[in-house]
C-alpha cells in the first residue's frame, strides 16, 4: 500500500504560489492535500485563497491569523516583541482584515485547531504552531530533540506536523517519529532565493518493512513578479514586496533565534 | 489575609543554570541579587553536577537551556559546560560582557558551528551612553561591555543586548533608537534589543524603593490570565544550594523547592513582589525566540 499527501504551510494571501503548489502537488501524485493555517496577511487579495482550499477539498487547521481574521480581533497575534514589527504587521492585519469577505471569515472561524489521522497504525498530528498553542514557535535550532519526544508521548502522535515559523525543517525521533516544519507558500525562506516551499509525504507500508514514512521538502517556483506588482497596486509595505523579490527577510527577525537570524541578509 | 494564587510547573521547558551563584566581577546597583566580587551566598555549580542536572533534564523533556549568575564566565569550567549542553540544546548565557577571552570565544564559535542548536549571548548594558550606565554598572563597564559585544561580533555571534529600564517606559523609543545606533558604529551592524523592567528587590530596593504591599498578584488577577506568561509555569533554575523556582527569587528561602529537578515540580505560590512584574512584563527573562505566546 501507498500513499501520498501534501502538507501547506502559512498561505499568506500568496494564492499564486499557492495554485502552483497545488498543481505540483497533484502531478506529484498526492492523493490528499491539507493545509496548517495563516491563510491571510502579507500578500494581496486575501479572498482569493478561499476557492483554492474548497475548490481542491483541503483540509485545514486554524492558524492564529485566521482565529484573529475569523473573529475580528484586533491583532494578528503572532507575538513580535519589536515595535517596527509590530508596525508593519498591523498594516497588514488592516488590510487582510478589511478585503476578506465575511462568508470566508465565518469559514475561519470554525476551522478545527488541529487534524488527526492514522495510517496502517501511523498517528498524524497536523497542527500549526505547536500541538499544545497555535501561536508556539518551534524553531530548528532552540527546539530540544528531548523536547520533540515528550511532545509525542504527550499528544500520541507519531508524525507531528507544524509551519508557523516560515522555515521548514524535520528531525527524526526514537521509534521512527518525526516532528515536520512543512515549510510556508506564503513568502521565501530568507535565504535569498524567491521560491516557496510545500512538504510531499509518501507512505508505504508492506509486510517486510511495516509502515514506512518517506518526507520531501518541494520548493515551488510561481510568479512571484506578477505576485509583487500585485502588491505594489495593493499599497502593501515596500519592506514585503522586497522579501516577495528577492528572498530575504525585511520584517519580523527579532523573533528569530541567532541561527536562524545568522542565515539571512538583515 | 486573602489567599494567594498559585502558579502550577506546566511544562519543564526551560532549565536555567546559576553557574557562578551570586559571584560577579561587576556590583550593579540595581542587581536584583546583589550579586559582587564577594558575595558568595551562592557559589559555583560544577561541571559534575551541570552534567547529571542535563542527564535529568533529557528525561524531562527540557526544551533549551539558559546560563546566569553572577557573571557565568567568572566560572572556569563555563566553556565546557557550554560544549557539553549544547550537544543537546539550545543554550543562552547570560553575561556582562567585560571578562571575556578570545580564546574561550574561540572555543564557543567551533561549538556553535558544529551543533544544530542556537548558543545565544545576552550582554547587559544599560543604555547606550556611558553616562547611562556607568552610575548603574560601575566605572568603564560601559567601555568595557562594548569591547566584549564588538569581540562576540568579531566571532560572529549576534549578541541581545539587554538593558533594565531606568528611565521612564515612555522613553524606550528614543533609546533603543540610540542604542542601535551606538552599536552599528561598534561594529554591530544588525543590532538586537531587549528591554527589561526593573526588578525592586536586592540591591535595587536600596537603590530606589521596593514593593509596595499592594505589588502583588491577588487571586482576582489570575481569573482569565494565561499563566504561561508567568517564568515558574516552565522553567526551573538549578543552583549549588539545590533546585529554585525561578532565576529572581533565590533570595528569597521560600523559593528553593528541592534537591532534583523532580521534586522541584511542585506548584509555587506567587506572593513576591517580582511576581507581579513577572506578571505584568509577561516571561521577561526569556529570549523574543522563545517567549510563551499569549493564548
Amino acid at each position: 500500500m501507498r500513499t501520498k499527501i501534501a502538507c501547506f504551510g502559512g498561505i499568506y494571501n500568496n494564492y499564486l504560489a499557492f495554485e502552483a503548489a497545488i498543481e505540483d502537488a497533484r502531478l506529484r501524485g498526492a492523493e490528499q492535500l491539507y493545509c496548517l493555517g495563516d491563510l491571510g496577511a502579507f500578500g494581496p487579495y486575501p479572498d482569493r485563497v478561499f476557492p483554492l482550499l474548497i475548490d481542491n477539498n483541503i483540509q485545514t487547521v486554524q492558524g492564529n491569523y485566521d482565529h484573529s481574521i475569523g473573529n475580528a480581533l484586533e491583532d494578528c497575534q503572532c507575538g513580535y516583541t519589536d515595535p517596527r514589527d509590530n508596525y508593519f504587521a498591523a498594516i497588514s492585519y488592516e488590510y487582510t482584515l478589511e478585503n476578506t469577505a465575511t462568508k470566508n471569515r465565518d469559514w475561519m472561524k470554525e476551522l478545527p485547531v488541529e487534524i488527526r489521522f492514522s495510517w496502517q497504525g501511523k498517528r498524524f498530528l497536523l497542527c500549526h504552531g505547536s500541538p499544545r498553542k497555535t501561536n508556539e514557535f518551534l524553531w530548528e535550532s532552540t527546539t530540544s530533540t528531548a523536547f520533540l519526544e515528550r511532545l509525542t508521548d504527550d499528544y500520541d502522535a507519531d508524525i507531528i506536523l507544524a509551519t508557523h515559523t516560515g522555515l521548514h525543517w524535520h528531525r527524526e525521533l526514537k521509534d521512527d517519529r518525526h516532528f515536520i516544519n512543512v515549510g510556508v507558500l506564503g513568502r521565501p525562506e530568507n535565504d535569498g532565493t524567491t521560491h516557496v516551499w510545500y512538504t510531499l509525504l509518501t507512505l508505504q507500508s508492506d509486510e517486510q518493512q511495516g509502515v514506512s514514512v518517506d518526507i520531501e521538502f518541494v520548493p515551488v517556483e510561481y510568479d512571484h513578479q506578477r505576485l509583487a506588482r500585485e502588491m505594489e497596486s495593493e499599497n502593501i509595505p515596500q519592506e514585503f514586496i522586497e522579501t516577495i523579490r528577492t528572498g530575504w527577510w525585511t520584517t519580523c527577525l527579532e523573533v528569530l533565534p541567532i541561527k536562524e537570524r545568522r542565515a539571512g541578509k538583515y | 489575609m486573602s489567599a494567594v494564587p498559585v502558579a502550577p510547573l506546566a511544562s519543564l521547558d526551560e532549565l536555567w543554570f546559576q553557574v557562578s551563584g551570586t559571584l560577579c566581577n561587576l556590583k550593579c546597583e540595581h542587581c536584583f541579587i546583589s550579586c559582587s566580587p564577594t558575595n558568595d551566598s551562592f557559589g559555583y555549580l560544577s561541571l559534575d553536577r551541570v552534567m547529571q542536572l542535563l542527564e535529568e533534564s533529557i528525561a524531562q523533556g527540557v526544551k533549551e537551556y539558559y546560563f546566569t549568575g553572577g557573571e557565568p564566565f567568572l566560572n572556569r569550567d563555563l566553556v565546557p559546560m557550554v560544549e557539553q549542553v549544547l550537544q543537546v540544546g539550545a543554550v543562552t548565557v547570560l553575561t556582562n560582557g567585560t571578562v571575556l577571552k578570545t580564546d574561550w570565544l574561540k572555543r564557543l564559535r567551533a561549538v556553535d558551528q558544529s551543533s544544530r542548536y542556537s548558543l545565544e549571548f545576552r550582554v547587559s548594558i544599560d543604555g547606550p551612553t556611558p553616562e547611562m550606565n556607568d552610575p548603574i554598572r560601575g566605572e568603564r563597564s560601559f567601555e568595557r561591555a562594548m569591547q566584549g559585544v564588538s569581540l562576540m561580533c568579531e566571532y560572529n555571534f549576534l549578541p541581545i543586548i539587554t538593558m533594565t529600564r531606568t528611565w521612564d517606559e515612555a522613553d524606550d523609543e528614543q533609546i533603543l533608537g540610540q542604542f542601535r545606533e551606538v552599536l552599528k558604529q561598534h561594529g554591530y551592524a544588525r543590532p538586537r534589543l531587549k528591554v527589561l523592567p526593573r526588578l525592586k528587590i536586592g540591591a535595587e530596593a536600596q537603590r530606589t524603593a521596593g514593593y509596595n504591599q499592594f505589588e502583588r498578584i491577588t487571586p482576582q488577577m489570575m481569573e482569565g490570565f494565561d499563566v504561561s506568561q508567568l517564568l515558574c509555569n516552565h522553567s526551573r533554575v538549578a543552583t549549588d544550594k539545590g533546585i529554585y523556582v525561578c532565576p529572581i527569587l533565590i533570595d528569597s528561602p521560600a523559593a528553593r523547592l528541592g534537591e532534583t529537578l523532580q521534586e522541584s515540580q511542585v506548584d509555587f505560590p506567587l506572593v513576591d513582589g517580582a511576581c507581579y512584574t513577572c506578571y505584568q512584563y509577561g516571561s521577561i527573562c526569556a529570549n523574543p525566540s522563545s517567549k510563551k505566546m499569549e493564548a
